[in-house]
């Protein structure tokens, strides 16, 4: 049986360059931890709070699923391939970055800080033609259940991937309970706390707390207080 | 401190280059960018590496035959795929992968 392992929130990886505070769930930039590289395809979890009229210049990725969700404040993208958008709370932002792309991302807001969760996954197949999706979920019914906001399949409910991962939000009410079961047998289900406490199975839980779990089919989640919950059910291999 | 050789292959040549100049301003660390399998032949036969990173463009076959070429003339040689076209992975990658070679940088 694999270990589950819970990433509370004050031991992230922590990054102050001024204009950007980074919290990393996983080794990244110049911070390495060999036992906090992945859980399985999840290999970024970067909570990124980014000044009023700052962001990220022109850069390049090739062969990592991109995802972006705001939590407060506005983010634009503008990326090689001629997309330019700007995401919300409530919207999220997904980019295979396959063959090669190059974005920036910026807060164009001088005067309010930008908060989002920047999230890479491995993608199951390399040197893809690059894509960019986008998806305004806020008028989803996510209210005391979980929305899918994010699937492999781009005929499903969210953006969509190349990997066979699936991500789902939910805002609980205090003393709300409901279950959560894997769309595909095997998978692992990482849980990020975006706001409030819940109870996954008899691990509690925090405020920016993340928990990876590999449960046999279903997992239950009880909010024991106001909570907003991020599931990203994620392959151990691909 | 000992000097880390690290050859990078991939067909993209601004995130090759991207690669390198982030892998060079790490003090130690020398990066040299190859866009072929016949180039990173060549440079494995005439240079000692202590890494391989296979980037952007790299198909399965191609990683099978660096791989194979790695352990007939380089076996100490880590070979490994670098994800990210120079990214906030690139640093770890590289960790990571001396780490398993226990070398001292």
């Amino acid at each position: 049986m694999k270990n589950n392992i819970l990433h509370k929130a004050n031991t992230r990886f922590s990054a102050d360059h001024g204009w950007l505070k980074s919290a990393q769930t996983f080794s990244f930039h110049d911070h390495y931890d060999p036992q906090r590289i992945q859980f399985g395809a999840l290999r970024v979890l970067n909570d990124d709070i980014v000044h009023g009229g700052k962001g990220f210049g022109r850069h390049p990725h090739d062969n990592m699923e991109i995802i972006s969700i705001p939590l407060e404040g506005t983010l634009e993208h503008q990326d090689s391939m001629g997309n330019v958008a700007v995401i919300r709370p409530g919207e999220i932002q997904a980019m295979s970055a396959g063959t090669g792309i190059y974005h920036t991302e910026f807060n164009k807001d001088p005067a309010e800080p930008v908060t989002f969760l920047q999230i890479w996954l491995y993608p199951n197949k390399l040197n893809v033609t690059p894509r960019y999706d986008q998806l305004d979920y806020s008028k989803g019914d996510k209210h005391n259940k979980f929305l899918q906001i994010l699937s492999p399949d781009l005929n499903d409910e969210g953006v969509w991937i190349q990997q066979e991962a699936w991500f789902h939000i939910g805002e609980l009410d205090n003393g709300f309970e409901t279950r959560y079961s894997l769309k595909k047998a095997g998978n692992g289900l990482y849980v990020f706390v975006i706001k409030g406490n819940v109870v996954v199975n008899d691990q509690a839980l925090e405020q920016r707390d993340g928990y990876g779990l590999w449960p046999d089919a279903n997992v239950q989640i009880a909010a024991t207080s106001d909570a907003e919950v991020l599931l990203m059910e994620i392959p151990e291999k691909w | 401190m000992k000097n880390v050789n690290i050859l990078v292959l991939a067909d993209h040549a601004e995130i090759l280059e991207t690669i390198i100049r982030l892998i060079n301003k790490n003090d130690g660390w020398n990066g040299t960018g190859v866009a072929s399998y016949d180039e990173a032949q060549e440079a494995l036969k005439i240079n000692k590496f202590d890494l391989v990173l296979l980037g952007v463009g790299v198909d399965d076959e191609a990683e099978a035959k660096i791989l194979r070429l790695c352990e007939s003339i380089a076996p100490r040689t880590v070979c490994m795929r670098h994800y990210g076209g120079g990214s906030g992975l690139l640093s770890s990658e590289i960790q990571h992968a001396l780490a398993q070679r226990n070398l001292n940088v």
